[in-house]
């Protein structure tokens, strides 16, 4: 079976120029397929992130080619950026998670307010299904600034999934769990790629984690080293 | 739907700060209301002493001006000199030619609400030796009491009474003080040319101006004519009262085209308090401007140091999908609802202030302060109080749309 390209890129580069000229990312091509559970790992400043910010539309100074779901991505203006991350990807980010003003269930549904394709209450019945799924749906109605850093990293993972997005993005999304929650993470994980046909690039320093997803990329030095 | 993420989002801003929020809200509030009464302030000033002018003056004036007489030599070339000598007032007499039809012409006129023949006749007041120079107004005391009011000042009398008494006469207070004159008592006049008159005081008035009421009498045209030694057809002015004096330049401009005469606004009779009414204008407008300025400036550090607290919810909302649109829109409707409450509040306050100054007796004719509701003030004040509200929230917002949310991740 040929396998469908979600997403690609083409020999991406991307400099920074302070304080000093530095090339943190060096001629990156590869390729994500419809469905996949892949991992990123690398040492820490081999670039990872950085990659991951310009997966997710949000970074756009860089240099190469972005293509997601078939569509060019690169070049794009900044409004059709925010409407295809709403749609179509889902971000956990890696130290900033929540909006703390709010609930829980706001959190995880102000992006399918946004969307506005279902009612309040279609959001809100899904809402709960995501943070049903990740085990904290007993949090549902506290301040987001009330929980702890690993509630509020499963809360911000039930958050990305909530518009059913094709492609789901974390940057190490476990890094405040438990090996419990862990697990749950990486159980729901397998489940929406394989069930839900979903995409999940994850960045992550764990190595049971990567071992666990079906393939692994690996950085060094804003180079892509290997991939199995 | 989309309007109500955006509202969710503003108004749990804006509640989770509510001390900032009812702050920021206090300053429009303040700035609004003290606005909003300063114009109100002027508004009714400037009515009121609009008003007590009009009691003496007509909007537009018509008459024979004084002209010069002619050079000897008639300027012919650029450059050579013209001789005048013993320049001299050339106009034999001030009477103004055919005014019936003036008048009729006049009267004619949709935007003229009022005209009156007047004889102006620069006289003595006498009482046994006591003596004052004024001014007397021959008029058809009807038309003149439509035109000034005449009534309303009256301290004593009836202006009707000059219908019956064609030697009646209308005598300011301050003659009647000096002369020591009683109503229905009989007083002397000697017009500029000589001619006496006994007549009978059948009313005394009081303007709010004491310097008109030392000087001015109001009596029969006919008795004004004979004062002159002159016919029936002799006067010395129009007076014309149009629909909106504040229009009169424009229609005294217009009449300037229709005849040979003088014709006089009276915001051009009245340079010097016009001047001073400008003066006014100009400062207490300038200082409740910036006083609605400082206002705009909470509401803009508000807005600001929201921003500057929430860039990480900026930035969480952008990665997932809000554009920077939505986030304009979102800072904007706190602003303005900032701008909604604040501004009520401040209508509010201006009505108190109003209420409240419009209550202190000053004596005088008007008695108490005059300021009064003016609904355009306060429509004006709403419109203006809502729009600096959201320029003062349009800039920081701006700023707020143009965050990278990388920069803010990278941290
Ligand atoms: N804003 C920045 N300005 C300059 N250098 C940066 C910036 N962000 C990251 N870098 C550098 O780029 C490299 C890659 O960083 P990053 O992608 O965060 O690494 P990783 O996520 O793999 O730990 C590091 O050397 C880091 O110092
Ligand atoms: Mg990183």
């Amino acid at each position: 079976m040929r396998k469908k390209i979600i997403l690609q890129t083409k020999q991406i580069s991307k400099y920074f120029y302070q304080p000093v000229k530095f090339k943190a990312l060096d001629d990156i091509s590869f390729e994500v397929f419809d469905s996949e559970f892949i991992t990123m790992i690398g040492k820490s400043g081999s670039g990872k992130s950085t990659l991951l910010y310009i997966l997710s539309t949000m970074d756009t100074d860089y240099e190469g080619e972005l293509i997601i779901g078939g569509e060019k991505i690169t070049g794009q203006k900044s409004d059709n950026l925010a409407a295809i991350r709403n749609k179509n990807i889902g971000f956990v980010f890696q130290f900033h998670y929540l909006l703390p003003e709010f609930s829980c269930l706001k959190n995880v549904m102000i992006p399918a307010l946004k969307l506005g394709k279902l009612s309040p209450q279609e959001i809100e019945e899904q809402a709960y299904q995501k943070l049903t799924l990740l085990g904290i749906k007993d949090q549902a109605l506290k301040p987001a600034s009330k929980l702890s850093g690993g509630q509020q990293q499963r809360v911000a993972i039930a958050r990305a999934l909530i518009n059913q997005p094709k492609i789901i993005m974390c940057d190490e999304p476990t890094g405040n769990l438990d090996s419990k929650n862990t697990s749950i993470v990486l159980e729901t994980f397998h489940q929406l790629s394989q069930e839900l046909g979903q995409t999940i690039i994850a960045v992550t320093h764990d190595n049971d984690f990567a071992e666990a997803s079906n393939r692994i990329i690996e950085m060094a030095d804003g180079k892509l080293i290997n991939t199995i | 739907m989309k309007l109500n993420v955006n509202s969710e989002i503003a108004l749990t801003h804006l509640l989770t700060r509510k001390k900032q929020t009812i702050i920021a809200s206090l300053g429009v509030t303040v700035g609004i209301g003290i606005f909003i009464f300063m114009i109100s302030m002027v508004v009714g000033f400037n009515r009121y002493s609009d008003e007590a002018l009009f009691k003496t003056e007509s909007h537009i004036r018509i008459y024979q001006d004084d002209t010069l007489s002619r050079p000897l030599i008639p300027k012919t070339k650029l450059g050579n000199t013209t001789i005048i000598i013993n320049p001299k007032i050339a106009n034999l007499s001030n009477t103004l030619l055919n005014p019936k039809k003036i008048i009729a012409d006049l009267k004619k006129n949709e935007n003229i609400v009022t005209v009156t023949p007047q004889v102006s006749v620069s006289l003595f007041y006498n009482n046994g030796i006591s003596q004052i120079n004024g001014v007397a107004s021959g008029v058809n005391i009807i038309d003149a009491n439509e035109m000034f009011n005449i009534q309303s000042t009256m301290l004593a009398g009836d202006i009707r009474n000059l219908l019956s008494t064609s030697n009646g006469i209308l005598i300011g207070v301050g003659i009647a003080e000096k002369l020591n004159i009683k109503l229905y008592d009989n007083i002397n006049i000697t017009s500029s040319i000589g001619v006496v008159k006994m007549m009978k005081v059948e009313g005394i008035f009081k303007t709010s101006n004491s310097n008109i009421d030392l000087t001015k009498s109001y009596i029969n045209l006919a008795i004004s004519q004979q004062l002159m030694k002159e016919s029936s057809s002799y006067l010395t002015d129009i007076l014309v009262n149009i629909k909106d004096p504040n229009k009169a330049p424009e229609f005294s401009k217009q009449l300037k085209n229709l005849t040979i005469y003088k014709v006089e606004d009276w915001q051009a009779a009245n340079e010097q308090s016009m001047s001073n009414k400008k003066t006014r204008q100009v400062m207490l407008g300038s200082i409740s401007l910036a006083i609605l300025l400082v206002a705009a400036f909470g509401i803009y550090n508000i807005i600001n140091m929201t921003i500057k607290e929430k860039l990480n919810d900026i930035a969480i909302l952008k990665a997932t999908g809000f554009s920077g649109k939505d986030v304009i829109n979102i800072f904007l409707k706190e602003s303005l609802i900032m701008g909604i409450i604040g501004t009520s509040f401040g209508l509010l306050l201006a009505s108190g202030l109003i209420k409240f100054i419009s209550g202190i007796y000053i004596g005088g004719d008007r008695e108490y302060f005059p300021i009064g509701f003016e609904s355009s003030i306060f429509i004006i004040g709403g419109i203006l109080g809502i729009l600096i509200t959201l320029g003062a929230g349009y800039i920081p917002a701006i700023g707020a749309a143009k965050i990278d949310p990388i920069e803010i991740f990278r941290k």
